[in-house]
């Protein structure tokens, strides 16, 4: 009998270790054989710990599962789930880049293989730099940290550049509210992200790696540092990738808690030594990154979903998807909502059907507010934009952005005016320093934001001129992007803005 | 965490970050050794890694200023850090953080008076999908109410 219970922080968050620990003395004292395996999670966070029991039929769920269910989750008499894949949540899902994640245990080579893993990256260890790039062109992958730049188009300009040393750098910042799919993946499946790395290396002709990966994530850095010593243990790292006779090799640094480092530019100033202060672009990191260096600078997700590209081809991916958004969008479900957790499917999924759907409305009964997708620098959408399709263009034409395919909702009690004044707070605690329409602009904004709530609301427009300054003068998407939250509220929820006055006078 | 050790010196310190002095970009990974060491950043690293990799103090000093993660004093026996990002807003975690700190007697940033724990906010913890999240030094706590808190609180004496 195998048992399955997620090491994920999610499921460790709400109890998954005390769970194991149950699970192994109960078993223990009655003598059952069991293997007991620490899996990533499913992404099923609202059952979790969900633990799976397989006794040669299949894998059964069981969840959320307390310490004191354990008992009775031996007996059999527990109430089960079913197979776990026919839950509806899952088995909705399109899962390519999270195809592994809760299946497999994170750290063993062999599983990883035995589902597909390193075919991707044997295929391209026979593919010449341009071959390898033209496939991720080809798929359409677009950067999923939050610009949705081509792939293939940054990989073509590090291939290019004549350089006696480039780099790959993940971006394991994962930094914005309301996102944790950067984190699943590296604490459900590391390998993945290592092969993806390796295929960029090997495309690129990059030798070196580094995972830039923040400190808030002590669980995802001790499965990616332990996943690397494993990787490098087999050759899948070191200097004759998979017997290829190239060779490409990485290391996980950690941030320092600072947000702002989530931008390329300042997490390579970071990743140098320096203070984590974002540069002017040109020039492009893709020419001059790390240490100076031709560097691809991609998010975890981006590179972690290149695998299954290599493995299934390029047309397979590009099948997925609408308009100029393809493949599979990895959204994760945050907030005040019932089913929250990680849903991976083809792009075109409206956001009604995500939060009403397959969220199943908000946690706490109350009618839904409104959605902020995107992080902290990503607009609140109220319902009637609910018919908004997950791509790139179709969130930008209306007056949102994907991002990072984070959503967190909000049931009828949230404040928006607090929300707009928490995103310029955010702004000024976060802020490089660089710009002053970023570092006055954003404490400002909170003073601004203050006095509308005491009754001055004339202080709207000067709030209105604040947001433009700050769009037009900022050098970075801190600055410039903190304005989409707190326009969307006032817009979007004029009546937060107003009643203060109403209750002052 | 040596929080009545003797201020080490700079041999100590030396010890502790000279095998990464050969990676690229060191001075971030040194000063998380350090931290790790002594649960603060001493004073008396500055003039050390100034001198080790070739920099001004003030740069040095200013690295060291601009990470939130790394402190100048030691913290209490335990880092409470409460996440106050926007997830964890809309189930509730300004309440829980009023609260805490109220029930503590302290602000952000301080530490209980019999040094037991500090209360750290934190901008998400990836755990969105179970907020409000809190973490107690490496330990996740997700869907975190009161009597959660408080116990806590109670684990680590405050
Ligand atoms: C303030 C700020 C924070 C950012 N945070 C992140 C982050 O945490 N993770 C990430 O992958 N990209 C983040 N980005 C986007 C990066 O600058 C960059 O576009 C991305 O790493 C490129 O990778 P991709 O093309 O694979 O998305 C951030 C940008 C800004 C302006
Ligand atoms: S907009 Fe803000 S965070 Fe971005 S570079 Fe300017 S000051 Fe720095
Ligand atoms: S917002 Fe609190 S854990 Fe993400």
């Amino acid at each position: 009998m195998k048992i399955y219970v997620p090491m994920d922080s999610a499921a460790k968050a709400l109890g998954a270790d005390e769970v194991a620990d149950a699970i192994a003395r109960e078993a223990k004292s009655r003598g059952i054989k069991a293997r007991i395996i620490r899996n990533g999670t499913r992404g099923m966070i609202w059952l979790e710990p969900l633990v799976e029991i397989d006794q040669g039929q299949g894998r059964v769920g069981y969840g959320p599962v307390a310490p004191e269910d354990v008992p009775a989750l031996l007996d059999g008499k527990l109430d089960s789930l079913g197979p776990v894949e026919e839950i509806p949540f899952f088995a909705r899902q399109t899962r390519l880049t999270f195809a592994r994640c809760g299946v497999i245990d994170p750290l063993d080579l062999d599983d990883y293989r035995a589902h597909g893993g390193l075919a991707g990256l044997r295929r391209a260890a026979a593919m010449s730099q341009p071959d390898i790039i033209t496939e991720v062109t080809d798929s359409g992958l677009r950067g999923r940290g939050g610009a949705g730049f081509p792939t293939g188009i940054k990989w073509k300009t590090v291939m290019e550049a004549e350089a006696p040393q480039k780099y790959i750098v993940c971006n394991a910042d994962e930094g914005d509210s309301g996102t944790f799919a950067d984190r699943m993946i590296m604490e459900g499946d590391p390998f993945t992200l290592i092969e993806g790395m390796a295929i960029a290396g090997l495309g690129v002709g990059a030798t070196r790696g580094y995972v830039y990966l923040r400190s808030e994530y002590p669980d995802a850095i001790r499965v990616m540092n332990e996943a690397v010593r494993i990787a490098r243990q087999n050759s899948v790292l070191g200097p004759d990738v998979l017997g290829s006779g190239r060779a490409f090799d990485m290391e996980i640094r950690m941030g320092a808690g600072a947000y702002v480092c989530g931008e390329e530019t300042s997490l390579l100033n970071s990743l140098e030594g320096k203070r984590g202060v974002v540069r002017a672009k040109p020039p492009l990191p893709a020419l001059e990154g790390f240490l100076g260096r031709p560097t691809v600078v991609n998010n975890v997700i981006s590179l972690a979903t290149v695998p299954v590209i290599f493995e299934k081809g390029a047309q397979n991916y590009a099948d997925l998807g609408i308009g100029r958004s393809r493949g599979t969008v990895t959204l994760q479900i945050a907030g005040n909502v019932r089913h929250g957790g990680l849903f991976e499917t083809g792009f075109g999924v409206t956001l009604g059907e995500i939060v009403n759907e397959i969220g199943g409305g908000t946690a706490s009964g109350r009618p839904v507010k409104a959605v902020q997708v995107g992080g902290p620098l990503g607009a609140y959408m109220p319902a009637d934009k609910f018919d908004t399709p997950t791509g790139y263009e179709e969130f930008d034409q209306n007056g949102g952005l994907i991002g990072h395919a984070g959503l967190v909702v909000f049931d009828d009690s949230a404040d928006m005016l607090k929300m707009a004044r928490f995103a310029m707070e955010f702004c000024a605690v976060e802020s490089c320093g660089k710009c002053t329409p970023c570092r006055i602009g954003a404490v400002r904004g909170v003073e601004t934001l203050d006095r509308i709530a005491e009754g001055d609301m004339a202080a709207t427009e000067l709030l209105t001129d604040l947001c433009e300054t700050m769009k037009d003068g900022s050098l970075c998407a801190l600055g410039g992007f903190t304005p989409l939250p707190v326009m969307s509220a006032l817009t979007h929820f004029p009546d937060d803005f107003a009643c203060h006055k109403e209750a002052a006078e | 965490m040596q929080v009545n050790a003797p201020a080490p010196t700079a041999e100590d310190i030396r010890a502790i970050v000279a095998p990464l002095a050969s990676l690229e970009g060191p001075l971030l990974p040194m000063l998380h050794a350090l931290q790790d060491s002594y649960g603060h950043v001493p004073q008396a690293a500055v003039p050390v890694l100034a001198d080790m990799l070739n920099l001004g103090r003030a740069e040095v000093h200013g690295v060291i200023s601009f990470y939130h993660d790394f402190r100048d004093a030691p913290a209490g026996r335990h880092v409470l850090k409460i996440c106050r990002a926007e997830a964890c807003q809309s189930m509730g975690a300004n309440r829980l953080a009023d609260s805490t700190l109220r029930k503590l007697g302290i602000g952000w940033h301080d530490t209980t008076r019999n040094g037991a724990v500090t209360v750290e906010p934190v901008y998400c913890l990836g755990l969105c999908a179970c907020a409000p999240a809190a973490m107690l030094d490496d330990r996740v706590v997700g869907r975190v109410d009161d009597a959660r808190m408080d116990k806590l609180l109670s684990e680590v004496g405050a």
